[in-house]
């Protein structure tokens, strides 16, 4: 073996364990590294009230409503199998529709209503022109959200 | 011929010298054409509106950030093992262009964030990683300076080098691993991009640019490193004698 050789060997083998090391630590902290939990993830979580969390999720379809003050908005954020229902009292991105992704950021109350002290948009990888997007929707193409 | 050919300092500077005008002048140009079709030419996005325009800096600057300290490490690995004096040298030039594109990336996503997600910063796993970057990139600056015998300083920059293209990884994938406020890869994805035609080609455009951009910077900056180093050496060969 020569030298180069030996120093080749020896910057692979540090790359590889500290790849190892790496791969590791990050699978031991997943839990502290995911921005928001889904609602599946919080119903078999079964996280007691007034912990601070992030919830993500769509913006389930016709859920938008308004309560009687008229500034707290109530809707529910869904993943298509587990819907949690959320309060907010502030202001909106303006991507929030129904149909959108969004984090909200806040704490489950007793009744298992989710008080949101933030809401984010979550945008999706899709980019395109307003008129392919149309035209996508006529010819029932949409895989996006639903507007 | 081979790569050894080159390694020679004095052959090595009078090449970069005939290749920089030209990298200066196709930057220039794909830079203007790139951004012309970005700005103006692109069509607005069905629901970001006018602020896609933001993705034709943001989107190629985060990707040179990644490609600058994976020719970072690529380098300092090269400079370890086989010794060459130029391989050291263009590690640590490509190191604050990389800081660059990064800080550009850091910004501009800052500003899209704003009117898009309602935030200028949170701390997700893909923009933690990638201000880790930054730092990373700023840590192997400060080392170089740090370390007086040039040597010494390349050995040590390089290690620190290695152990930080761990993030690399971890940047690109950090929206499929971990649940993200960021969106994932709209242009490198196992289905095709994600991407209408009439905004890839800029951005695309963009990201050629800015590889021109940095093969320019990155010969200036060696040739700049060897002239520094021919002045030091003449300098202490004139107080010796």
């Amino acid at each position: 073996m020569t030298r180069k050789q030996r120093r080749l060997s020896i910057v692979a083998g540090f790359m590889l364990t500290l790849g190892v090391a790496a791969a590791l630590v990050l699978t031991a902290f997943e839990e502290n590294i995911v921005f928001f939990y889904t609602p599946s993830q919080l119903a078999e979580k079964n996280i007691p009230p007034d912990r601070r969390l992030r919830l993500g999720g769509l913006v389930e379809e016709g859920s938008i409503g308004r309560e009687a003050d008229g500034v707290t908005i109530t809707f529910r954020v869904t993943d298509t199998v587990e819907a949690v229902p959320v309060r907010f009292r502030g202001l909106l991105p303006d991507l929030f529709r129904e149909g959108q992704g969004v984090v909200a950021e806040g704490s489950l109350s007793a009744e298992g209503i989710f008080v949101a002290t933030g809401v984010l948009a979550k945008h999706d990888e899709n980019y395109m022109p307003k008129e392919v997007a149309e035209a996508l929707k006529e010819a029932g193409q949409w895989k996006g959200d639903h507007e | 011929m081979s790569i050894h050919y080159f390694a020679n300092p004095t052959r090595f500077t009078r090449l970069a010298g005939r290749i920089q005008p030209w990298s200066a002048g196709v930057t220039g140009l794909l830079l203007v054409v790139g951004l012309y079709l970005g700005l103006f030419v692109a069509p607005a996005d069905y629901q970001q509106g006018d602020s896609v325009r933001i993705m034709f800096v943001h989107v190629p600057a985060a990707w040179m950030a990644l490609f600058c300290y994976t020719f970072l490490a690529v380098a300092s690995a090269v400079g370890l093992i086989w010794k060459h004096p130029l391989a050291d040298l263009a590690a640590k030039a490509s190191a604050p262009i990389g800081a660059c594109f990064t800080f550009i990336a850091l910004a501009t996503g800052s500003l899209w964030g704003k009117p898009m997600w309602g935030t200028w910063w949170v701390w997700d796993a893909r923009l933690t990683s990638v201000l880790i970057l930054l730092f990373l990139y700023l840590g192997y600056m400060a080392l170089w300076q740090a370390i007086e015998d040039a040597q010494k300083a390349a050995r040590a920059a390089a290690i620190l080098a290695l152990v930080g293209f761990v993030n690399v990884p971890i940047i690109k994938f950090s929206v499929d691993w971990w649940n993200t406020l960021h969106q994932p890869s709209s242009v490198i994805r196992m289905d095709g991009p994600s991407i209408h035609a009439s905004m890839l080609w800029p951005l695309l455009l963009m990201a050629l640019a800015f590889k021109a951009y940095f093969i320019t910077m990155l010969l200036a900056r060696m040739r700049m490193e060897l002239n520094l180093r021919r002045i030091r050496a003449l300098r202490l060969a004139e107080r010796d004698s």
